[in-house]
């Protein structure tokens, strides 16, 4: 249902995008030219025929071919694919280790002077807008420092149909900084949250009771307060792990990192519908799955929604 | 043996501009064997002794003088790795609402292996052996299958005996129970105060027991410390303080309880530290409008209504299942009278009270008021004008009240909604209602907040008086306050039901507050009324099992001092 709502927006947005045979042709076309390739690439048939072809092949994984490239879109989307979710998940993971053991510490050593620099560091993350962030790290350890590259995602070894830039020290490298790059307001912003949550929970009477009982402070802080924790947070990081791989846009157009994202600014600029089409389906499809998983992980959680 | 020795104990709760003594000065001792009821009300600081014999005083507060001695070792001033190890294995604690004192993600046989193996040194086998043992002490009889079930698959009672049997789990010397049972229903309640007596009785340990009711100090304890603004003002056994109070303050409070066994014209008020406000009921009657009502004819008649609550929806509606709240219930209540509804929680009571205020739609039924139909949702001008004649008046003086909104608007808002009034006249008659009610006209710009509940439930009373209504709905109005601010309330409603003719509609729980206000009484269980009498005659000579059972767990209040009563 989801996905067929974001077809039809996505779809009829298109036909405000431009022309794609403007982009086809070159200055020297002819009528008749125009009017054949149109009718070959079908864009002569109304609205929702055009729609409802492009859901039916859709559901058999065609998504057409690229206008640009000549190629069919699930064969490009695959080849960018691996570069966007290794980005995506080294980000995700960072932010969430980082984020949740930092919201711990800030929440349980509330007045220490630690926890209170992290706090008003962490203003920083929440505001500064991604790209700058981006150019600020590129600054200081590539240009001035030269540790680590600057763009692209180094040497890639191709397993089967996926390209991982995990097994070159290279490409481990080149991940470094646009992982944190995309990941640095996630993680400040589940490091918040972690926070305000843990403090409302440690208020609570069974964590009192868990004290008057004398168990350890470890098993409070550990045991019955981060699972209570989790609850709420576990909502607000599925969206934001959902928006990591839709907004790696970004962070891809500043390292250049060869990922869908990276390959959706080019689709746009050069009007490659079927392109545009099939990277938006393929966020909505991730942001489904997300959201399934965050349900199914509540009941795994939480026992009052099993009855 | 003495157990635990509290000596000259100060707790001080330092703030930006002063220093809050929580608790000055106070001292008492428990026995093995005994219970050691701490009393007063709220913010007498007896709480703070609970904490403060844990070493779980809330930040910034500190003890700030005296000691507590356990064994005749000395525990305050312990460090905390220290005090953890007294807590829980010496010293016990349980708290008030059973609900929020689990933790909800946790089985209860977790949390139970959990505590054992903390301070035995069990095995997990051993400590599971010892946690169905302990369940099966406190009164849960299918321990088995209970250790593996989560704290919200227990009613509220079972929830107590659990914790409870938490507290118990490593055979501790001295329990401290803060308002163990202030939660629970009368039932409930007297079945777990009786757990406490037994377990304290074989297990030989100290039990200070915390409560602000008078009924629970008299009818379970030895011994009683009665307090005052952070002070001790009498200490004695339960019989010589409740029989021959000596201090004032335990005078004043013993009289403000409501007595089950005689009715009385009105409660004496505590007049203990000059608390007492004025109620300016004569300037009420001066501007009421004289009530035209037939004495002869009901003026509210409510003929068998009936609500049901979806517990699961289905599209098929044969299939869908409905919890039935009020099952055809039928009464008529005359003008002038104060109609009491009594029942345990879930028995349909409050639902009743929502029904004939418009706040739920009947499933069936209807509502009479004055001779009119009022319970159509399509005759909206009946409803309209039947709103402006009845008010209600909830339990919590602290969720009724809009936080964000002045005093002033709080109670001009019914004035405002029926649009009977102008401006100025608005403003004139909230600053009268807030003179009449004894709190000042100079409060209206004050937020809520500001106030203690007792003062909230009287801005509750001038928001229901705003609209000069004829009937007036109160749910529970006194449940969540003090016994001394209760009497103020309740005598506060007696006025307006005799001078101004009010009729009412009381919806209580506690019996002994009902024999005193109402004039007849219905018993509801399970969404039925089960009887219906003179309230004096449902008192001497009840008709069902049921109600003679819910008389039974009264608290009988013996041997309670009748100083200063004036009964009728």
């Amino acid at each position: 249902m989801v996905l067929l709502i974001v077809g039809f927006v996505a779809f009829s947005m298109f036909n405000f995008v431009g022309d794609p045979i403007d982009n086809l042709l070159g200055q020297e076309r002819t009528l008749e030219d125009v009017e054949r390739l149109r009718a070959q690439l079908g864009l002569d048939k109304p609205f929702f025929v055009q729609y409802w072809a492009f859901i039916s092949n859709a559901m058999e994984g065609n998504f057409g071919m690229s206008y640009r490239q000549g190629r069919p879109v699930a064969e490009i989307i695959a080849e960018r694919a691996p570069a966007t979710l290794e980005l995506a998940l080294v980000s995700a993971v960072f932010a969430l280790v980082l984020g949740v053991m930092l919201g711990i510490f800030t929440a349980i050593k509330r007045d220490g002077f630690i926890a209170n620099f992290i706090m008003t560091t962490s203003l920083v993350g929440v505001s500064l807008p991604t790209f700058l962030i981006g150019i600020l790290l590129i600054y200081i350890f590539s240009v001035e420092l030269g540790w680590l590259p600057s763009f692209g995602r180094g040497e890639v070894v191709d397993i089967g149909f996926w390209s991982t830039g995990f097994l070159t020290s290279s490409g481990r490298l080149s991940l470094i900084l646009p992982a944190i790059t995309l990941g640095l307001f996630q993680m400040t912003l589940i490091m918040r949250l972690v926070r305000s949550e843990m403090l409302e929970v440690l208020r609570q009477d069974y964590i009192r009771f868990a004290r008057a009982r004398g168990l350890s402070e470890k098993s409070i802080n550990f045991r019955h307060a981060l699972k209570n924790t989790l609850v709420p947070v576990i909502t607000v990081t599925g969206l934001q792990l959902g928006s990591i791989i839709a907004f790696a846009i970004i962070t891809e157009t500043v390292f250049q990192w060869p990922g869908v994202g990276l390959l959706f600014i080019n689709a746009v600029q050069f009007v490659d519908i079927p392109v545009m089409a099939a990277y938006l389906m393929l966020i909505s499809v991730m942001f489904v799955t997300i959201n399934l998983l965050v349900d199914i992980l509540y009941v795994a959680i939480d026992p009052r929604l099993r009855s | 043996m003495t157990l635990l020795d509290i000596k000259n104990l100060s707790v001080d709760f330092p703030s930006r501009d002063k220093i809050f003594k929580a608790v000055s000065n106070a001292s008492l001792t428990v026995q093995a064997g005994e219970i050691h009821g701490l009393v007063g009300e709220s913010g007498a600081g007896k709480s703070t002794i609970g904490a403060a014999i844990m070493g779980l005083i809330e930040r910034p507060g500190y003890i700030s003088g005296g000691e507590i001695t356990f064994k005749e070792e000395l525990t305050s001033g312990l460090d905390a790795d220290a005090m953890r190890e007294l807590r829980g294995k010496k010293i016990s604690m349980i708290f008030q609402d059973p609900l929020t004192s689990l933790n909800p993600l946790l089985t209860v046989g977790d949390q139970l292996i959990e505590t054992i193996q903390t301070h035995l040194g069990f095995n997990k086998k051993q400590a599971l052996a010892r946690a169905h043992e302990l369940l099966v002490r406190v009164g849960i009889h299918d321990a088995d299958a209970r250790l593996d079930q989560y704290p919200h698959q227990f009613s509220g009672g079972m929830r107590q005996r659990v914790v409870i049997a938490l507290a118990l789990c490593s055979e501790p010397d001295v329990i401290v129970a803060d308002e163990p049972t202030t939660a629970l229903d009368v039932a409930v309640q007297a079945q777990i105060l009786e757990l406490i007596r037994d377990l304290t009785i074989e297990r030989q340990v100290g039990v200070i027991l915390i409560t602000h009711d008078m009924g629970v100090i008299a009818d379970t304890t030895d011994r009683v410390t009665v307090m005052y603004m952070g002070e001790v003002v009498e200490t004695g056994t339960t019989e010589e303080i409740m029989g021959r109070p000596q201090h004032e303050y335990t005078k004043s409070l013993i009289s403000a309880v409501p007595r089950p066994q005689i009715k009385l014209r009105r409660f004496s008020q505590v007049s203990y530290g000059g608390r007492d406000t004025r109620f300016a009921i004569e300037e009420l009657v001066r501007n009421w409008p004289q009530s035209n009502n037939d004495p002869n004819k009901p003026l509210l008649s409510v003929s068998n209504i009936t609500k049901k609550f979806p517990l699961a929806r289905s599209i098929i509606p044969s299939r869908s299942t409905w919890l039935t709240a009020v099952d055809d219930v039928s009464f008529d209540i005359m003008p002038g009278e104060v109609f009491g509804v009594v029942g345990e929680s879930g028995s349909g009571k409050s639902t009743v009270a929502r029904m004939i205020s418009g706040l739920y739609q009947l499933n069936g039924g209807q509502v009479t008021f004055d001779g009119n139909i009022v319970s159509d949702p399509s005759d909206k001008e009946a409803q309209a004008r039947f709103r402006r004649e009845i008010q209600m008046i909830f339990q919590d003086p602290y969720s009724s009240l809009n936080p964000r909104m002045r005093v002033a608007d709080i109670i001009a808002e019914p004035i405002r909604h029926h649009k009977t009034m102008s401006g100025s006249d608005v403003k004139y008659r909230v600053h009268e209602l807030l003179e009449q009610v004894g709190l000042g006209a100079a409060v209206e710009k004050k937020y809520p907040h500001e106030f203690s509940g007792g003062q909230r439930q009287r801005i509750s009373i001038a928001r229901a008086l705003a609209t000069q209504p004829r009937f007036l709905i109160c749910d529970e109005p006194t449940s969540a306050l003090d016994v001394s601010i209760q009497a103020q309330i309740l005598n506060i409603l007696k006025d307006l039901q005799e001078h101004l003719g009010l009729t009412m509609l009381f919806i209580s729980h506690d019996l002994p507050v009902v024999r005193q206000m109402c004039d007849r009484v219905a018993v509801m269980q399970k969404g039925k009324v089960l009887e219906l009498q003179d309230t004096e005659s449902l008192f001497a000579n009840p008709k069902t099992n049921y109600t003679r059972e819910l008389l039974d767990l009264m608290p009988h209040l013996k041997g309670l001092s009748e100083e200063g009563l004036e009964v009728l």
